[in-house]
């Protein structure tokens, strides 16, 4: 037999008789199971997710979830296709042996694997003090079961709510505060809402947002302590300067934190920023050699992008799940030359205080920006960033229907500022700094981060293996 | 039933909340909201919203349900 018809009796095999083990059983998760189904894996699949249940939509869980109008358990996905699995929901898994080829799971259980697929995204950041983490009103919201909480207590009127972080989801609880007619204060150690994300000008604008729909923004302040009533309630939040908050419930939205812990030992490239792969989703181990049974997607995943001079981006975003999972299950059954790229340009949207933000690209990988469409003043514009005379990101307030222009653009690594588009231009084009903070600032965590241009660099410790 | 609107894609058109508006709303002049999990009873609506809505955005599921040996 000829060598293309081997490999080609090979992939057909792997796809009749393999057995594939998917960890994380969420959109990443999902998503997989279904291309691999697509792709014609007939062999054995099994999904081992650690909630209790099948796979939901968490965008939804800090807007219409919280507002009180969609309930939490109304947010599962959509199926494109039965997958015929065996699921193992509400049991995590603990361990990786990259020998024996097993995963070990939290009741003893080891499943093998030919192919295994890491999909274990990411959880919140709890507040750092455990004793007033635990007090009753003291939320985050990451799973379904955290936004029903939330929104019970939201419902019930509370006098006030605290909301430290003024990252994405803490600004979409604020507006869903204000749009409830709760007070609510927000405390940010960052000069301005979402400047970890879009930068100090356009979270300039963010801020005088919040504050036209009557939210109580502390900026350049952290809450030092958070206080309970006898009952164990949360009543007070102090802040560093000083002055004292009085409220019922406080969110903390600072950040997430990658599930990588049941990786330890196993020699892939996991740390902090996720689990190092490469553009088609294949882990790396600690040494940045390639692995060939093992993959990983969505929030977990970081793997080099070319738009960005090859450094590792971990991104967090809903749209790089569903595609970094589709091709990270194609290349799972499939064998070189049909490798697939995972080459998406970061898209994201937040819906808050009535206004549509979305952006496209790396914004914090941009240092100046240029209003390039519409009204700052109207709160419906365009906005591109721009690193060293080429354009890297784009930002739109209600002005979504030119993101596709800026995107455009940015894959081609167009010029910066760019052409005018002809349309609405607004007075002053004239580019600025666009002021992200130091990335060593512990503040502001965006939810796209470059981190670095090696698979260890800034996240793997070097250990050796243990087994 | 169950869908999903892929809203990096969506520009707003709102096309779905004139057909479907107990399913889709617009807060503000572009941000779009729905509910996940519609009654059964809209799955007509829904699907006249799907085809009409100018960049495809709306996913509709194309499998009643749960699976079996799925928990819920
Ligand atoms: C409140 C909220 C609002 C959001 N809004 C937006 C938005 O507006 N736009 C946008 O683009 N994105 C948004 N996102 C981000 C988006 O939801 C994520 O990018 C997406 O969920 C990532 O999917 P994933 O499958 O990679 O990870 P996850 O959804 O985090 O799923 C990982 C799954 O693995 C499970 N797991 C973890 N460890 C283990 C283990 N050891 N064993 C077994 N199972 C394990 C977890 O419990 C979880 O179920 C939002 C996220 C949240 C929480």
């Amino acid at each position: 037999m000829s060598l293309p018809a081997t490999v080609a009796e090979l992939v057909r095999e792997f796809r009749a008789g393999a057995r594939i083990v998917i960890v994380g059983a969420s959109l990443a998760g999902l998503r997989a199971a279904e291309t691999l189904r697509e792709e014609g894996f007939t062999g054995s699949l099994t999904i081992i997710g650690d909630e209790p249940y099948e796979p939901y939509d968490r965008p939804p869980l800090s807007k219409q979830v919280l507002k009180g109008w969609v309930p939490a358990d109304h947010t599962k996905l959509p199926r494109t296709r039965e997958v015929n699995a065996d699921w193992r929901l509400g049991v995590a898994a603990v361990g990786l042996d990259r020998i024996t080829k097993r995963v070990r799971l939290a009741d003893g259980e080891q499943v093998p694997y030919d192919r295994l697929l890491i999909a274990t995204g990411t959880r919140a950041r709890q507040w750092p003090n455990p004793a007033e983490a635990a007090l009753e009103g003291v939320h985050t919201i990451r799973s379904r079961d955290d936004a029903a909480e939330l929104q019970k207590e939201l419902a019930e009127s509370p006098s006030r709510v605290v909301v430290i972080g003024a990252g994405f989801i803490g600004s979409e609880v604020a507006s869903v505060c204000r749009e409830l007619d709760i007070p609510v204060t927000v405390v940010e150690r960052g000069p301005a809402p979402l400047v970890g994300a879009l930068g100090g000008v356009i979270g300039e604008i963010a801020a005088q947002m919040q504050r036209d729909h009557g939210v109580d923004l502390r900026c350049g302040l952290g809450v030092s302590s958070l206080e309970g009533d006898s009952g164990g309630h949360v009543r007070r939040a102090h802040l560093s300067d000083g002055t004292v908050v009085d409220a019922d419930v406080v969110v903390a939205s600072l950040g997430s934190i990658r599930n990588v812990e049941w990786l330890e030992g196993s020699g892939l490239a996991a740390g902090v920023w996720g689990v190092g792969c490469d553009a088609g989703g294949r882990a790396f181990d600690i040494n940045g050699v390639v692995t060939d049974s093992i993959f990983v997607a969505g929030d977990v995943a970081r793997a080099p992008h070319v738009l960005y001079e090859y450094q590792f981006l971990a991104m967090e975003h809903w749209d790089n799940a569903v595609l970094g999972a589709e091709v990270a299950a194609h290349n799972m059954v499939n064998l070189e030359p049909n490798y697939r790229p995972h080459l998406l340009l970061p898209g994201f949207w937040s819906g808050q205080f009535g206004v549509n933000i979305k952006s496209v690209g790396v914004p914090p990988f941009g240092d100046e920006i240029v209003f390039t469409q519409g009204s700052v003043a109207d709160r419906s514009f365009a906005a591109a960033y721009g690193h060293r005379g080429r354009i890297v990101a784009a930002v739109t307030f209600d002005h979504g229907k030119w993101l596709e222009y800026y995107g455009k653009l940015i894959e081609r690594s167009g010029p910066f500022p760019p052409p005018p588009s002809g349309w609405d231009q607004p007075a002053d084009t004239k580019p600025v700094p666009a002021e992200f903070p130091d990335p060593r600032v512990p503040t502001a965590i965006p939810d796209v981060v470059l981190t670095g241009h090696a698979p260890s660099e800034r996240t793997a410790e070097f250990r050796p293996r243990r087994h | 039933m169950r869908i999903v609107v892929d809203l990096n894609r969506c520009q707003g058109y709102a096309q779905c909340v004139y057909l479907a508006h107990e399913v889709f709303r617009l807060s503000g002049q572009e941000a779009l909201t729905y509910e996940p999990n519609p009654d059964d009873a809209r799955r007509l609506q829904v699907e006249r919203a799907a085809a009409a809505c100018p960049v495809q955005a709306i996913m509709i599921d194309r499998l009643d349900g749960t699976e079996r040996g799925e928990a819920s």
